[in-house]
C-alpha cells in the first residue's frame, strides 16, 4: 500500500534548491511545521549540487559561487530536522499535487527512490504548498547534437559538481546566457582545456540594460570573477557566434563555429572547425512548471520567451494556497531564489498563523526588486534570435527521444497544417517520448511558428502503473 | 587582468553580506583534475562492469559519472536509428542516459548511484527485447 499520509504539515516545500531550502528554514524559524520533498539525495538543488560524502571533497566550495549561503542554510535545516520541525524527504520526486476537497488540504504524491533505483509511492498532506521546482536547460538543436560527448552546459556542470568528472579534456562551451561563463570557468579550473566559449548574443546588448546592471554590484562581481577565471585559463570568448554543427563518428571530434547576424542567422563563409572531444551547450534555463500548471497556476511570458509563474508581492500563485519561489517565477539565479524563498516563508506564516512579519522584510523586498531587474536585463540580452533555425538541416533530429528530424516537423507545418507544438506532436511524435518535450519543446514551438505553450504533463515524472493502481479513489 | 578572487584558507571571509559574493566560497585556481580542485580524499574505489569490462568507481559517484571517468560516453542505442547515446542533461530530465543496470532496463545512469559489483549493460532500444513478439 502507499505510504499513508500522516498528520498534515503546515507547509510542504517541493524542491530543496536555493529557493526551497531558504523557504523551509525560514518557515521553520517562524514556527511552521515543514515537510521538504526533494528529488535529490542531498539538499542544494542544481545550483548547490555537490559530491556525495563518499567522495570526501574537503573543499566542495571550489566549484561554487557563494557556498556559504548554502552551507549555513543546510546546517539550519538539519538543526530544524533534529528538533522535529522539518521533515526532509530526500529522493522524493513529486509527480502531482491535488486538493483534497473534503479537508481543503493539499495532497502531494511522490515517487521515492531507493539506493538501487527501486521505487515506492509516497504521499504527504499539507495546508500550504511552496513550489520551488527550479529549472532545466533550454536546448536548441543543431546537426550532430545527439553525438556522445555533446552534453548540456548545465549537465557538464552538474556531473562535475556531483561526480567530479569531465566529459572530455578539450571542451568547447557554447550557447547563450551567463551560465556559460560559470561552466567554462569550472571546467577550466577542474583541469579541462576550453578552446572557446561561443556565445550567440552580443554582450554589447547589455549596454541597453545598464541601469539594471549597475544596481547589482554583486552580480557584476560574479561576472567579473568568471571573466577573470577565463582570462587566467586563456579561454577565448566569441560573442555573436554559435556552434552550428558537431562532427564525429561515435563521439564528437570537432565542432563548426559560425558567426551570426543580429537575428542569429549563420553568416555564410564564416564557418571554422574547432577540434574538441566534448561540447557543453545550452541556451539559458526554462522554469520547471508542470506541477504548477497542473494546478492551474497562471503563467506569464518572460523576456527570453519562456513561461514563468505569475506571482504577487507575497509570492502567491494565482491558486490560493499555492506559493512559488525561485526560478519558477522567472529565471533569476540563486541570490534571487534565496530572497524569494524567505519572502514566501514570511507570507505563508502570516497567512496560516498570523505570524508577524520578521524584521528585515523591507530589505528583502528591495533586494528582490533589484535582482529581478537584473534578471530581466539578462533575459532580454540572451533571448534566442529567430534565425537560429537556419543552422538546422532537414536531417537534424529535433526530438531526441522519438528521433524526429527537422524535415518532418517542417513538413507537418508546411504541408499538414500544424500550427503549434501540440499539433506537431500529434502528427510527428516530437515531444512524446521519455523527456516529455523538455529537451525539444522550445525548438518545436519555434519551428511551428508559435511561442512555447504551457507544459501539460499530468505526471511530472514516470510513475509505475502499480503505484497508480494503489491510489485510493479519492486521490484521483 | 581582471582580479581573480582566491583564498587558500578563507581567512578573509566572515562577513555575511548576502549581496556580495563570498570570497571564501570561490576559487578558480586551476587544478589538474576535478578531484584535486576540491581536494577529494574518496573512500576506496570499487569494481563494476560495463558490457563485461571491469571499470572502477568511487563511492558517491553515479553510474554515469563512473562511466565518464572510464572514458565511456555512450551506453544506450536508440530505438529507431540505433544511435549511441549517453548522459546529456546530467540532472535526470532528458532520459538520454538510460542504461540496463543489473538486468533492469531504463535506469537513469546520471541519478542511480554506482554500487560495488553492478553489472551495467548497453541498453538496446527499449531494453525490453525479451518482450518482443
Amino acid at each position: 500500500m502507499p505510504t499513508s499520509p500522516s498528520e498534515p504539515s503546515d507547509l510542504a516545500v517541493v524542491g530543496a534548491g536555493p529557493a526551497g531550502l531558504a523557504a523551509a528554514v525560514a518557515a521553520a524559524d517562524l514556527g511552521l511545521s515543514v515537510t521538504v520533498l526533494d528529488a535529490g539525495e542531498r539538499p542544494g538543488g542544481q545550483f548547490y549540487r555537490h559530491p556525495a560524502p563518499g567522495l570526501g571533497a574537503a573543499r566542495p566550495e571550489a566549484l561554487h559561487h557563494d557556498w556559504e549561503a548554502f552551507a549555513t542554510r543546510a546546517s539550519r535545516l538539519e538543526a530544524h530536522r533534529r528538533a522535529g520541525r522539518v521533515t526532509h524527504l530526500a529522493a522524493h520526486h513529486v509527480w502531482t499535487v491535488v486538493r483534497d476537497a473534503a479537508t481543503g488540504e493539499w495532497l502531494l504524491h511522490a515517487v521515492a527512490s531507493g539506493p538501487g533505483g527501486e521505487e515506492r509511492p509516497a504521499a504527504v498532506r499539507a495546508r500550504a504548498v511552496l513550489l520551488a521546482t527550479g529549472a532545466y536547460e533550454r536546448q536548441l538543436p543543431f546537426p550532430g547534437w545527439t553525438l556522445p560527448g555533446v552534453v548540456g552546459a548545465g549537465g557538464a556542470q552538474a556531473m562535475l559538481k556531483s561526480g567530479l568528472v569531465l566529459p572530455g579534456q578539450r571542451v568547447v562551451v557554447a550557447g547563450s546566457g551567463p551560465l556559460l561563463l560559470a561552466v567554462a570557468a569550472s571546467l577550466a579550473a577542474a583541469g579541462a582545456t576550453v578552446p572557446a566559449v561561443v556565445e550567440a548574443s552580443a554582450y554589447t546588448s547589455y549596454a541597453r540594460e545598464l541601469p539594471a546592471l549597475v544596481r547589482n554590484p554583486g552580480k557584476l562581481g560574479e561576472g567579473a570573477l568568471y571573466g577573470g577565471g577565463l582570462l587566467r585559463h586563456r579561454v577565448r570568448l566569441l560573442t555573436r557566434h554559435a556552434v552550428t554543427a558537431a562532427h564525429g563518428t561515435g563521439r564528437v571530434e570537432a565542432v563548426t563555429v559560425s558567426r551570426l547576424d543580429r537575428d542569429w542567422r549563420p553568416v555564410p563563409g564564416s564557418e571554422r572547425r574547432v577540434p574538441c572531444d566534448a561540447l557543453a551547450v545550452g541556451h539559458g534555463l526554462v522554469p520547471q512548471l508542470e506541477l504548477a500548471t497542473g494546478l492551474g497556476c497562471a503563467t506569464r511570458r518572460t523576456a527570453d520567451d519562456t513561461l514563468a509563474l505569475e506571482l504577487d508581492a507575497a509570492q502567491r500563485t494565482s491558486v490560493p494556497g499555492i506559493w512559488a519561489a525561485g526560478e519558477t517565477g522567472g529565471i533569476g539565479g540563486a541570490q534571487l531564489a534565496l530572497t524569494e524563498g524567505e519572502l514566501a516563508a514570511a507570507a505563508i506564516a502570516y497567512e496560516l498563523h498570523g505570524t508577524r512579519r520578521p524584521r528585515g522584510i523591507a530589505a528583502l523586498v528591495r533586494r528582490r526588486a533589484r535582482l529581478r531587474r537584473f534578471a530581466g536585463a539578462m533575459a532580454a540580452a540572451h533571448r534566442p534570435g529567430d534565425g537560429w533555425t537556419g543552422w538546422l538541416d532537414d536531417a537534424t533530429l529535433v526530438c531526441r527521444c522519438e528521433e524526429v528530424p527537422a524535415g518532418r516537423i517542417r513538413e507537418a507545418v508546411a504541408e499538414l497544417g500544424a500550427y503549434d507544438a501540440r499539433s506537431v506532436k500529434l502528427l510527428t511524435r516530437a515531444g512524446m517520448g521519455w523527456c516529455q518535450g523538455r529537451m525539444c519543446g522550445q525548438a518545436v514551438a519555434c519551428l511551428a511558428g508559435g511561442a512555447p505553450a504551457e507544459d501539460r504533463r499530468p505526471l511530472s515524472c514516470p510513475v509505475e502503473l502499480g503505484h497508480l493502481a494503489q491510489l485510493p479513489p479519492s486521490a484521483s | 587582468m581582471t582580479k581573480v578572487y582566491e583564498s587558500e584558507d578563507g581567512s578573509a571571509a566572515s562577513r555575511p553580506d548576502p549581496d556580495r559574493p563570498s570570497r571564501k566560497a570561490v576559487s578558480l585556481r586551476g587544478a589538474s583534475s576535478p578531484a584535486a580542485l576540491v581536494r577529494a580524499t574518496p573512500g576506496p574505489a570499487f569494481d563494476l562492469t560495463f558490457d563485461g569490462r571491469t571499470i572502477t568507481a568511487l563511492p558517491g559517484q553515479s553510474i554515469a559519472a563512473a562511466l565518464w571517468a572510464a572514458g565511456i560516453l555512450s551506453w544506450r542505442t536508440t530505438r529507431a536509428g540505433g544511435e549511441p547515446r549517453g548522459a546529456f542533461c546530467g540532472i535526470g530530465a532528458c532520459y538520454d542516459c538510460l542504461a540496463t543496470v543489473n538486468g533492469r532496463p531504463n535506469q537513469r545512469a546520471c541519478l542511480v548511484a554506482a554500487r560495488p559489483g553492478d553489472a551495467i549493460t548497453t541498453q538496446e532500444g527499449t531494453g525490453h527485447a525479451d518482450l518482443a513478439v
